[in-house]
């Protein structure tokens, strides 16, 4: 049967290979290599759109989805509630079936809602510029540093070892695929002289949240830049970046109304001090106006970029992640001022309720005494994966295992997602080991 | 919209566009003063403002299902429906990346299964989906390169080579995973100047990036020269895979000689590009290159689908497996085509771009007068004689209600104008195209103040580039 994607008919191909003069469309692949031209791939036979639906739905069944699991896990993805709106939103195809927007005329709509997205990032991290967007708070962090080398002219990159590993492990790669170099300190040590940035994340990894002012100084004493990287639903209720004085903040977007979507795609959200403006990776848009007056949008800045700076751009990225900034735009637009707040205090006290009871239990305590935002170390009486399997077999997603790194230790996160009875649930198996 | 207005104007205290749960348990204390943040200056709008204004928005917006979209280089084809649903499937969009694999061994399945479709696709051996775009792509392809050279105690190939018609991305990428850069000139006829090369590959060379077909939208007859001399002299061959599309489901770049592939999901394998983004950009490897992939691969052990990390792999490159909602379509795509209907789609993107490349030759410089493959690179060179730009032609086309092609690349071409219809479009949609770009021949002739005018009836009319960069207005302000 024909296929819904490739409108031409038969007939249409005929008058076309007439129109261009050749007899078959095979000679229009004339310039390949015969011996390579007539390859054989072993793939699986073509399914319709009703096969093809029964089929991945099968295998998603396979999955234990957190609409049907309570999930106590985080470490960097996070399920927090959508509304509708975003889905409806940056599921209209004017959106997501566009290209970069290049062609600005035609664009406003992407543009328009880009400066929206740099706007509510600056104002939710007390930041002064933002980018449009990057892959995720990993590589948002590596790009982070890297700016940071080419700013301070310093090939040496200091990060607090409370920094999320795997951020660790892809701002190592990044940075030393330039030929510089990055060292892990404990978080109160003094910063190296020559190092071009030190990196602190807050609430760090364990979720501790700490004084970050001594940082800062520390930091900027040696002459070195700031780079805090935060969880952007804890902004709806402590201390933003800009406003202890980071002078790079990141962040990864995907709590801000995506999915989890098994870790990817995420957002990096990417935001600095004006004066960096120049070096910073990634796209920009700005506003300005059209040849009669009027207001309108256009990428900007671009001499930093590949397609322009090629060897010479900050960056190698094209990619903004805009559908996700879209999202991220909605969701924060949707619960504003007040929602996002109240999405903090939800995790917060929540968070809180099941800490206090689970370190109640017989065998149980928390790791850290500092304080928290969403997410707490707790030491077991077993192995955290025997604890997993449990939970697993009660319909729960229990936390992650970082016994490699704190013994027998299981870091949990809560979030307005969690009912108290979840967490009563999730209390009373720990209970029983 | 006729007024223009941002989210702050229809913003008003005491509104949100939301509804969320009280707290059903006790209160805790509160951190620290220090700790806390005291003011958040964000919009309140109700629901039904939210909705209307990004509405609106998305009415300013071209996308590929409002009309005919021949970005050249960036296949801009259909997105089928059903892909879409698919990803959104709570099973697949509903997982965490840090779950117990024993619960989601279904996405792991199909991450297994895209590793070797995509491995089959293009004749390579091991695949990494981590890559999330096609920059990342190359950058993970180049840091590939780098550890196999390191491994076998090659530390002097420190440079790259790459054409002079290549993306931007590539020297981009090149200097961010620590390359110097050669650059391979072209020959008259658009195919890589093997002399250039013979000079240049020499024991410091690590490889050279090349785009297959190139740019241009010509295929090198002589890759397997090519390929021969850059692994004689101990080099790599790597291929930015943007234009994969004219070859898909009939050639392996396997047997032309390549030693790894990046491959862009948004493009060839119908993902939507999301106003830009989210993308994805698998690399493809040879067996001598699986070892250094990035963490993780989906590997399989007694019918239990996991993670791992190869024996030397180069590291960690992203926060987790990938862009794991964009390769769910993109299996989808594979699924729903199978072989013959992956040659398909691309025997009708080439027969598709050689027919609008005849049809419009008498009316614009054609700078390689030979069979393109999915796209044709033309020059406004005729029309700036008459002081009419590339730029006045893109423009003029949006009055047409057709975006326009990719304008200005490659560099080498003069005025270039890079178009790639894709076979999603049929004969009739590339008439009218053909037919405007006609119109628009003859006006460059005879009326070009239409043209330096252009576009006349979208949203906004010319935007002033310069005045956006010299006073950047990158953010409005809201204070209590």
């Amino acid at each position: 049967m024909a296929s819904p994607y490739l409108p031409n008919t038969d007939a249409d191909r005929r008058i076309m290979l007439q129109e261009i003069g050749v007899g078959s469309i095979d000679e229009l692949f004339q310039d390949i290599p015969e011996q390579a031209r007539h390859a054989q791939f072993q793939l699986p036979a073509p399914l319709s759109e009703l096969e093809l639906k029964k089929e991945l739905g099968q295998l998603a069944g396979r999955n234990a989805s957190l609409d049907r699991y309570a999930c106590f896990l985080g470490a960097g993805s996070y399920h927090h509630f959508i509304p509708s709106t975003v889905e409806h939103i940056i599921g209209r195809s004017e959106f997501y079936t566009a290209y970069t927007p290049y062609q600005a005329e035609v664009s406003q709509g992407t543009l328009q809602a880009v400066y929206e997205y740099q706007s509510l990032v600056c104002q939710l991290t007390g930041m002064e510029v933002s980018n449009a967007g990057m892959y995720d708070c990993s590589t948002a962090a590596a790009e982070a540093a890297l700016m940071a080398c080419t700013i301070k002219k310093r090939g040496k990159v200091v990060m607090s070892n409370t920094v999320n590993p795997t951020y660790r492990d892809v701002v190592r790669t990044y940075v030393e695929a330039r030929g510089f170099s990055v060292q892990t300190a404990e978080p109160n040590s003094p910063v190296i002289s020559d190092s071009s940035c030190l990196i602190i994340q807050q609430p760090d990894f364990f979720g501790c949240l700490e004084e970050i002012e001594t940082c800062v100084q520390k930091a900027h004493d040696v002459g070195a830049l700031l780079i805090a990287i935060v969880d952007p639903i804890s902004l709806g209720m402590f201390r933003a970046p800009g406003q202890y004085g980071a002078d790079i903040a990141v962040a990864d977007g995907q709590a801000l109304g995506n999915p989890t979507s098994f870790g990817g795609p995420g957002l990096g959200i990417f935001a600095c001090r004006r004066e960096y403006l120049r070096q910073m990776p990634g796209r920009i848009v700005g506003k300005t106006v059209d040849v009669d007056g009027r207001p309108g949008y256009v990428m900007t800045l671009v001499t930093r970029e590949q397609y322009i700076r090629r060897e010479r751009a900050t960056s190698n990225i094209c990619t903004s992640e805009a559908l996700m900034a879209l999202a991220a735009t909605v969701y924060l637009a949707a619960l504003g001022r007040r929602g996002v707040r109240h999405v903090a205090e939800l995790c917060y006290h929540k968070a809180h309720y099941a800490a206090e009871r689970i370190a109640k239990l017989k065998g149980y305590s928390l790791v850290f005494s500092k304080p928290f935002f969403k997410e707490f170390a707790v030491r077991c009486p077993v192995a955290p994966s025997r604890i997993n399997q449990a939970l697993l077999n009660e319909r729960i997603i229990g936390g992650l295992d970082i016994s490699h790194i704190i013994d027998k230790a299981m870091l949990l996160c809560v979030t307005e997602m969690n009912t108290k009875q979840e967490i009563d649930r999730l209390v009373e198996i720990l209970g029983g080991f | 919209m006729n007024k223009h207005y941002l989210l702050p104007d229809i913003s008003q205290p005491g509104k949100i566009g939301c509804s969320l749960p009280a707290l059903d348990v006790p209160e805790s204390k509160l951190p620290p003063r220090g700790l806390l943040r005291q003011d958040l200056e964000l919009p309140e709008v109700s629901e039904v403002e939210l909705i209307r204004y990004f509405t609106a928005l998305s009415k300013l917006n071209y996308g590929v299902d409002t009309g005919f979209y021949p970005l050249g280089s960036c296949t801009m084809k259909y997105n089928p429906k059903c892909h879409e649903d698919i990803a959104r499937l709570a099973g697949f969009a509903a997982l965490h990346p840090l779950q117990p694999e024993e619960s989601v061994q279904g996405a792991l399945q199909l991450m297994f299964e895209l590793q070797q479709c995509l491995a089959e696709i293009t004749g390579m051996d091991a695949t990494s989906l981590v890559p999330v775009a096609g920059a990342h792509g190359e950058f993970t392809g180049l840091l590939l390169a780098k550890a196999y050279h390191q491994d076998r105690g090659a530390k002097a190939r420190k440079k790259i080579l790459l054409t002079d018609s290549a993306h931007g991305t590539n020297p981009a990428s090149a200097v961010m995973s620590g390359f110097e850069i050669g650059v391979v000139a072209s020959d008259s006829e658009g195919n890589v100047d093997l002399k250039s090369l013979d000079a240049m590959m020499n024991e410091e060379v690590a490889g050279l990036t090349l785009t297959m077909p190139t740019t241009l939208g010509l295929f090198d007859p002589r890759i397997l020269e090519i390929s021969q001399l850059v692994h004689d002299r101990g080099g790599l061959l790597g291929a930015d895979g943007a234009n994969l599309n004219a070859f898909l489901g009939q050639v392996k770049f396997g047997e032309l000689g390549y030693d790894y592939v990046q491959l862009n999901l948004h493009k060839t394998f119908s993902t939507p590009h999301g106003g830009g983004g989210p993308g994805s950009g698998p690399v493809c490897v040879r067996r001598s290159l699986a070892d250094f992939l990035p963490s993780p691969v989906v590997i399989r052990n007694n019918g239990m689908y996991k993670l791992a990390s190869p024996a030397k792999s180069i590291g960690k490159i992203a926060n987790f497996c990938g862009n794991f909602g964009v390769m769910c379509k993109a299996y989808a795509y594979i699924r729903s085509l199978g072989a013959a209907g992956m040659k398909e789609v691309s025997e009708h993107a080439v027969l598709n771009a050689n027919y609008l490349k005849e049809k419009l030759k008498p009316y614009y410089h054609l700078p390689y007068d030979r069979p393109c493959m999915h796209e044709v690179v033309f020059s406004g060179k005729r029309q700036k004689a008459r002081g009419v730009h590339t730029v006045d032609i893109a423009k003029r086309l949006l009055d047409y209600g057709l975006h326009p092609p990719t304008v200005y690349f490659p560099l080498i071409v003069e005025e270039a104008l890079m178009i790639e219809p894709t076979e999603t479009e049929s004969k009739q949609t590339i008439d009218v195209f053909i037919e405007a770009m006609k119109e628009i021949a003859r006006d460059a002739e005879n009326n070009p103040e239409v043209l330096h005018t252009a576009p006349h009836n979208t949203p906004v009319k010319r935007l002033d580039d310069a005045r956006a960069a010299r006073s950047p207005d990158l953010r409005w302000e809201m204070r209590t």
